[in-house]
């Protein structure tokens, strides 16, 4: 498969802010690629520095197997991007600001083609009205549609949802689906919500301070196989060496503050559950952690069992 | 390149800011205009006041070719702001409306972006000039008529033949376009530093504002920076209405008293927008954009 993004040692220095530290990660044909972390983590940055906005202080970005820095245009070519706020020119129309940007990107698109375009994504009943009258959703959507308007291989989404209501969230995630799964695109997607990412990503990176914390399959790691499971009890010593001497010992992850940590397959919880009172441990709550979400904020917020999911 | 001129032409006349400058201009001169077709004899006795005992006038001085003249005298102070409006808006009203971002990420470089965009605003510098040329020039001729042209400078009085003076506002419109051009450059390059508008229009007009009056006060110490301002310069479209006179103190029609003078100027105009945009590209090449 061949390997559409690789970065290698990426970083970038704001006077007394390392605002990327040393980043590197590689993006696949195809992938939908979750590129997570928490605000001011570093994501828009990285971002940034792969559309040529800003220059890295150091490392090596290369896109389709070509360096960045020395064939710019003929990799700019074949990249779409909306980066953060879905921004075009409000005085134009839907359709004027396809058909600039689509000669921007160097063709010159049939008025079928524009159309066809905004059809896809949601537009086509309002080509001619001005930008200023659209709703954030419907800039977000035409965003995605200036991103695709030459067809390019690779598309850069940096915070699509943001600003978006329950159903914008919704259609994003739905065309991101589309372009993956029928166009057969490789999507770069940053978000926060992870639990957006978690619905269409099919490869994952978490980035926490400009440094990569994780990076893997999200298969693997939405693996049922991986759930965490949260115990509390009412004497988490007495538990924990209860524990450590049945055969569940070998599940056990940490104690974390007054929880008991099990990583666990999510069908063994009735077992578990079974065994505790077996055990006469006396049960507050037990919480199994199986999202990403979860998953994104205990390791960002401590960098706790980042070894244990670490491809 | 041409595709990216093309847009940022298509983008500049489609803001209804652009037209505000037209507009302007247009309503400035027709007042003018207006004022001085009801009232043109009081101004011309005004005009006269200090040298009527002296001499006698014969004819209609308050002509097309003389309005035109006192029109530019006032609107050239104004027009900076006007080629400001835009000029100053082409990299900072991109940064402000967030499309500055999405512009660099397409596959053309740094470089030809902002020639294109220093293009576009010179084009339409160069149109606003032509509109003014044909409010303020062809229709006070029209309206006015056309005869010989009576100046008068600070210490002296100048009088043009009729068939003497087309040619010299041809020269002083295109010198005019040259001082725009240059303030259009110096908007422009301001325009790199900021993410919105106000900010690069007000520094551009403070930077004229401030230059003018250092090229104007008769105080040494700054006699030595003078000719180093472009504003000292931006003048010298009056050149073209003095004119030379041989040993009998007869004009000399079609001669130009200080020909060089306009030369030199042009020169420090060129050297100054090759300066503005040459800094504004080496600048913006390695500007992060974080708008």
């Amino acid at each position: 498969m061949q390997q559409i993004v690789s970065v290698k040692g990426l970083t970038k220095q704001f006077k007394n802010l390392t605002a990327v530290n040393n980043l590197s990660f590689s993006v696949n044909e195809g992938d939908v690629y979750g590129f997570l972390g928490q605000n001011g983590a570093g994501k828009s940055t990285s971002i940034r520095m792969m559309l040529t906005l800003i220059e890295p202080s150091s490392g090596q970005i290369e896109l389709f197997g070509m360096d960045l820095a020395r064939h710019r245009r003929e990799i700019l070519r074949n990249v779409g991007a909306v980066i953060e706020k879905p921004d075009v020119y409000k005085y134009l129309s839907a359709y004027e600001n396809l058909e600039l940007f689509a000669r921007l990107s160097g063709i010159k698109p049939s008025k079928k083609i524009l159309m066809d375009q905004l059809e896809m994504v949601g537009l086509a009943g309002r080509a001619n009205d001005r930008v200023k009258t659209f709703s954030q959703g419907m800039k977000q959507r035409l965003g995605i549609g200036i991103a695709l308007v030459h067809n390019p291989q690779l598309i850069v989404l940096d915070e699509p949802t943001n600003g978006l209501d329950p159903q914008g969230i919704a259609d994003i995630r739905n065309l991101i689906l589309h372009l993956s799964r029928d166009l057969k695109k490789t999507i770069v997607v940053s978000s926060h919500l992870l639990s957006e990412i978690e619905q269409v990503a099919t490869r994952v990176l978490i980035i926490d301070k400009g440094q990569k914390l994780v990076e893997g399959n999200a298969a693997e790691l939405f693996d049922p196989a991986q759930t965490i499971v949260e115990l509390q009890t009412m004497d988490n010593a007495f538990a924990l060496t209860q524990l450590k001497a049945s055969p569940w010992s070998a599940y056990l992850q940490a104690q974390r503050n007054t929880a008991i940590l099990l990583k666990l397959n999510r069908t063994e919880i009735p077992s578990l559950h079974s065994d505790l009172a077996a055990m006469q441990i006396q049960l507050l709550s037990l919480q199994p952690r199986h999202s990403l979400e979860d998953f994104f904020l205990q390791i960002t917020s401590g960098n706790q069992h980042v070894d244990t999911y670490t491809n | 390149m041409w595709t990216l001129i093309q847009i940022e032409l298509y983008k500049i006349f489609r803001r209804p800011r652009t037209y505000i400058a037209f507009i302007a201009v247009a309503a400035l001169i027709i007042i003018i205009q207006f004022g001085l077709k009801l009232d043109g004899k009081s101004y011309a006795d005004f005009l006269m006041k200090d040298i009527g005992g002296t001499m006698e006038i014969d004819g209609n001085i308050l002509n097309g070719y003389l309005i035109c003249y006192i029109m530019l005298q006032l609107l050239l102070v104004h027009v900076p702001l006007l080629v400001a409006l835009i000029a100053a808006d082409m990299i900072s009203g991109e940064a402000n409306m967030g499309t500055l971002r999405l512009l660099i990420s397409k596959p053309f470089s740094r470089t030809e972006l902002l020639l294109a965009k220093f293009f576009a605003s010179t084009v339409y510098t160069l149109l606003l000039l032509v509109w003014l040329a044909i409010l303020a020039l062809f229709l006070s001729m029209w309206i006015f008529g056309t005869g010989d042209m009576f100046l008068m400078k600070s210490s002296y009085v100048v009088l043009l033949s009729e068939n003497d003076v087309f040619w010299r506002y041809t020269g002083a419109f295109v010198f005019a376009a040259l001082a725009m051009v240059t303030v259009a450059a110096l908007g422009f390059f301001l325009s790199i530093f900021a993410e919105n508008s106000i900010g690069p229009i007000v520094a551009t007009m403070s930077v004229i504002v401030f230059f003018t009056i250092l090229s104007t006060l008769n105080i040494p110490i700054f006699n030595a920076l003078k000719p180093y301002l472009f504003t000292t310069h931006m003048i010298s479209w009056k050149e073209f209405f003095d004119i030379q006179v041989n040993d009998a103190n007869e004009a000399i029609v079609g001669s130009i008293q200080h020909p060089q003078k306009i030369v030199n100027s042009a020169l420090v105009l060129v050297l100054h927008i090759i300066g503005f945009v040459g800094g504004s590209i080496w600048i913006f090449k390695k500007k992060d954009v974080l708008s």
